[in-house]
């Protein structure tokens, strides 16, 4: 059904477009509708055909390579954003499941961080960063992987958490009866017994892993990611909108990849569990 | 449970968290003194505290703006969603369509699509952003209100069935009512989001008045003592978006509290 | 004439299809008027699925279902019989009493109406204090008087059980099964009961009839003859054990008794 969604939407922007009105809209009084006019939604086919020319007037690169190539780099550092995440969220989950002091100390903290915008101290991650020393500040993707960890490893850290505060009691009593030390239990039980949460929580991660990669990219303009790109085309966007777009698809592009493979991991991870309701 | 034991019990779990809270701040202002870190690196907690004393109603009046637009977009985005979910439970192709387009939504980077509807929509006015929040909301709780739809509890159709109900009443008195922890589950998801969305949508340009302007706004420049106050006062927004909506859930689908506990 | 009449019923599902079921072949029964009949029998027997012919909720593949002397179809949509199910299928966003008063909101009655009948039904499974709980207050036995309260509300004729009490325990079962018997004498109503339990199944009926799969039919019929008056010294009573082995001969003649001999040779 994917294809068809996309040309549905395809089909209802052009639609939108040619009966919209040009400097968009007004419906109760309140300015609704979206401008039409081609600086602000260019056609469908402008902005695919942009793809295939190159990137400034002139240039030997297709759009399409440069933006492909940005998708690519940003992919690569959400991914190592997204495993460091998941690791140490899942590192931490443990330790709280050890140890019954750390899990109150830090629970109040992590129940917190998933309903505050955390994502509003990106800025201050990266200006700390070029604080901490002189020579980051050129490396700036290590700010996008720090922001894209701190984003990710929050709700890997609750999900896990959870997942192993949940083992069946009966099967705990039974790894007693076999006089199993804790870490055993927790390798052979609580563990695969909490894949079904953390599963889930990995594709959060995913996604987050982007997002603060993407919007670090954004506010460093970090060179080679596709958050460059976007800030750098947006400028040029009264010029060349559709130029945008191509950088917007290449976002897309990027969160369709991440979210593809988390959910490849996830089916991997739950191949043997039962299948769920949902 | 003794007195002493009692207290004892309470102390264990509240001293921790609040242990480390108190530790971190330390360590903080120790770091920024001995460290001589200047305040437009990153400010003392203490500089933090300050600026909020000095002028709470600069965070207050973001706060309101922003949480204004936070709201309106969720209790929007739910009823719309709602409904939405509701008429297109009887045609299928028309989930069938949202459905993919609701899990692409979901994998781009909101910060991106914020970004393309600014080019459409100027996200100047508290309108656009309010839309925003309305969107993002929308797909949640279509996605969710949807798939309750959909569980439907065998016995209680069976009883229906005996009762020879017509499909509205079943419609009206069973799916419906079954679809409220789906719905306010969504809700209470949903609230952290469209404090976000509403705080991302204000990067973009426009009035500068709410949170996320003044944020971006300070943080990049040199008071950053104020941009941290502001974001305690965006974390209060958000903490209180989370609370209301956990509230809500608690009152309306009380069940749904035992089904989770018992 | 007879509360119940099934003539000649027979129901095979996914007809000509790799996994057709002959879920029931060639079944007649006549339940009369005010009587107690319980069908018993293994897994698979058809005894669930010859319910849902009575009740109309399946239609047979041949053969013709009566109910008040009209078709199994028009006695549902006249709701002729009130059903309970093993899971109460309670509304938990309603009161008790409004669960209670679901298939009267469902007929059309006014609210005084409906408000006079929950509670005079509400007394007679002894729930009175209860009307303003919610179910996921109260205990599985009580949720499923209460169900049995809301099947009996429009005062129905006939009374239709698949297995209510199979999910309580067996003293709340024995409760249970002394107040429906209580509640059924006083209200004169035809019950077929659905259950997995032979000492159950003999306390409550007048009729056992016993069930054997594959296909499904009936194999003997057991006059429990214990009269009305049935208490809880009824289950120590020799006739009570008498019937109970009566039943549990005629099971063994099915094929889950042929399974279940091979084992005692050993």
């Amino acid at each position: 059904m994917f294809p068809l969604a996309f040309v549905f939407v395809a089909g209802l922007w052009e639609a939108y477009k040619s009966v919209g009105p040009e400097a968009g809209g007004k419906v109760l009084g309140i300015r609704l509708l979206p401008r039409t006019a081609d600086r602000a939604m260019p056609h469908v086919w402008d902005m695919t055909s942009r793809l295939g020319r190159p990137e400034v007037r002139g240039g030997t690169e297709a759009i399409w390579q440069v933006v492909a190539a940005a998708t690519w780099y940003s992919f690569r550092v959400a991914l190592v954003a997204f495993v460091i995440g998941a690791l140490l969220g899942i590192g931490v989950a443990v330790l709280m499941a050890r140890f019954k002091v750390i899990e109150r100390a830090v629970m109040p903290y992590l129940v917190v961080s998933q309903t505050v915008p955390i994502i509003v101290l990106g800025p201050l991650i990266i200006g700390l960063m070029a604080y901490g020393s002189r020579d980051l500040v050129s490396k700036t993707w290590i700010a996008a992987i720090i922001l894209g960890v701190f984003l990710a490893f929050f709700p890997v850290a609750v999900a896990t958490l959870r997942g192993l505060q949940s083992t069946p009691p009966a099967s705990l009593e039974l790894m007693e009866s076999l006089a199993a030390p804790w870490w055993r239990t927790l390798v052979k039980l609580r563990f695969p017994a909490a894949i079904p949460f953390i599963a889930p929580a990995l594709r959060l991660a995913g996604a987050a892993a982007v997002v603060g990669v993407v919007v670090a990219e954004i506010s460093l303009g970090v060179p080679g990611g596709v958050g460059r790109l976007i800030l750098s085309y947006g400028q040029d966007a009264s010029s060349d909108p559709p130029k945008l777009y191509t950088a917007v698809f290449g976002a897309a592009v990027l969160g369709l990849a991440m979210a593809l493979l988390v959910v490849a991991i996830d089916r991997q991870l739950m191949r043997r569990h039962p299948p769920e309701a949902t | 449970m003794k007195f002493t034991a009692r207290v004892r019990s309470s102390l264990a779990v509240i001293l921790p968290p609040i242990v480390l809270g108190v530790v971190f701040i330390a360590l903080w202002q120790a770091w920024v003194e001995i460290k001589d870190v200047q305040p437009f690196v990153i400010p003392k907690p203490s500089a933090i505290i300050d600026a909020l004393r000095e002028d709470p109603d600069l965070v207050v009046k973001a706060s309101v703006v922003t949480g204004v637009n936070a709201l309106v977009g969720l209790v929007l985005g739910s009823v719309i969603g709602f409904v939405a979910a509701v008429l297109t439970n009887r045609y299928r192709l028309v989930g069938d369509l949202v459905n993919p387009l609701a899990v692409t939504v979901a994998a781009v980077p909101a910060v991106v699509i914020v970004g393309v509807l600014n080019n459409m929509y100027a996200l100047d006015s508290q309108i656009g952003r309010r839309l925003m929040v309305t969107i993002a909301v929308f797909f949640i709780v279509f996605v969710q209100v949807a798939k309750g739809l959909r569980h439907n509890n065998p016995t209680q159709m069976e009883l229906m069935d005996s009762y020879a109900a017509t499909p509205r009443q079943v419609l009206l008195r069973v799916r419906i009512p079954n679809t409220m922890p789906f719905l306010f589950t969504a809700i209470r998801t949903a609230a952290p989001i469209a404090v976000i969305i509403a705080l991302v949508s204000e990067y973009f340009g426009g009035t500068q008045d709410g949170l996320g302007s003044k944020i971006s706004g300070t943080l990049n420049g040199s008071n950053k003592a104020l941009g941290f106050a502001y974001v305690v006062g965006g974390s209060i927004v958000g903490l209180l978006f989370f609370a209301g909506s956990s509230l809500l859930e608690y009152l309306v689908v009380p069940w749904q509290r035992r089904r989770v506990h018992g | 004439m007879e509360a119940v009449r099934v003539a000649g019923v027979s129901k095979v599902f996914n007809q000509g299809a790799v996994n057709q079921v002959d879920a029931l072949v060639d079944i007649d029964l006549d339940v009369r008027k005010g009587e107690f009949v319980s069908l018993i029998g293994p897994s698979g027997c058809g005894k669930s699925t010859l319910l849902r012919l009575i009740a109309d909720l399946i239609q047979p593949t041949t053969g013709e279902v009566t109910v008040n002397g009209k078709t199994a179809h028009q006695a549902r949509l006249d709701q002729d019989y009130g059903m309970a199910f093993q899971q109460s299928g309670l509304f938990d966003w309603r009161t008790v009493e409004r669960n209670i008063e679901l298939p009267l909101e469902l007929k059309g009655w006014d609210k005084p109406k409906r408000r006079a009948r929950s509670a005079e039904m509400l007394t007679l499974v002894k729930l009175t204090e209860f009307s303003q709980h919610m179910p996921w207050q109260l205990s599985g036995g009580m949720q499923q008087r209460v169900a049995i309260a809301r099947a009996l509300a429009a005062h129905p004729e006939l009374l239709l059980m698949d297995e209510p009490f199979g999910a309580l325990d067996e003293m709340t079962r024995e409760h249970m099964q002394a107040e429906l018997l209580r509640i059924c004498r006083e209200t004169g109503t035809t019950v077929v009961f659905v259950t997995h339990s032979i000492p159950e199944a003999v306390y409550l009926a007048d009729r056992v009839v016993v069930m054997s799969p594959r296909p499904g039919r009936i194999t003997a019929t057991v006059d429990v003859g214990l009269g009305r008056d049935r208490n809880e010294l009824t289950r120590e009573a020799t006739e009570f054990y008498d019937r109970v082995t009566e039943v549990r001969e005629a099971l063994r003649g099915t094929h889950v008794g042929d399974v279940v001999a091979g084992l005692e040779d050993r």
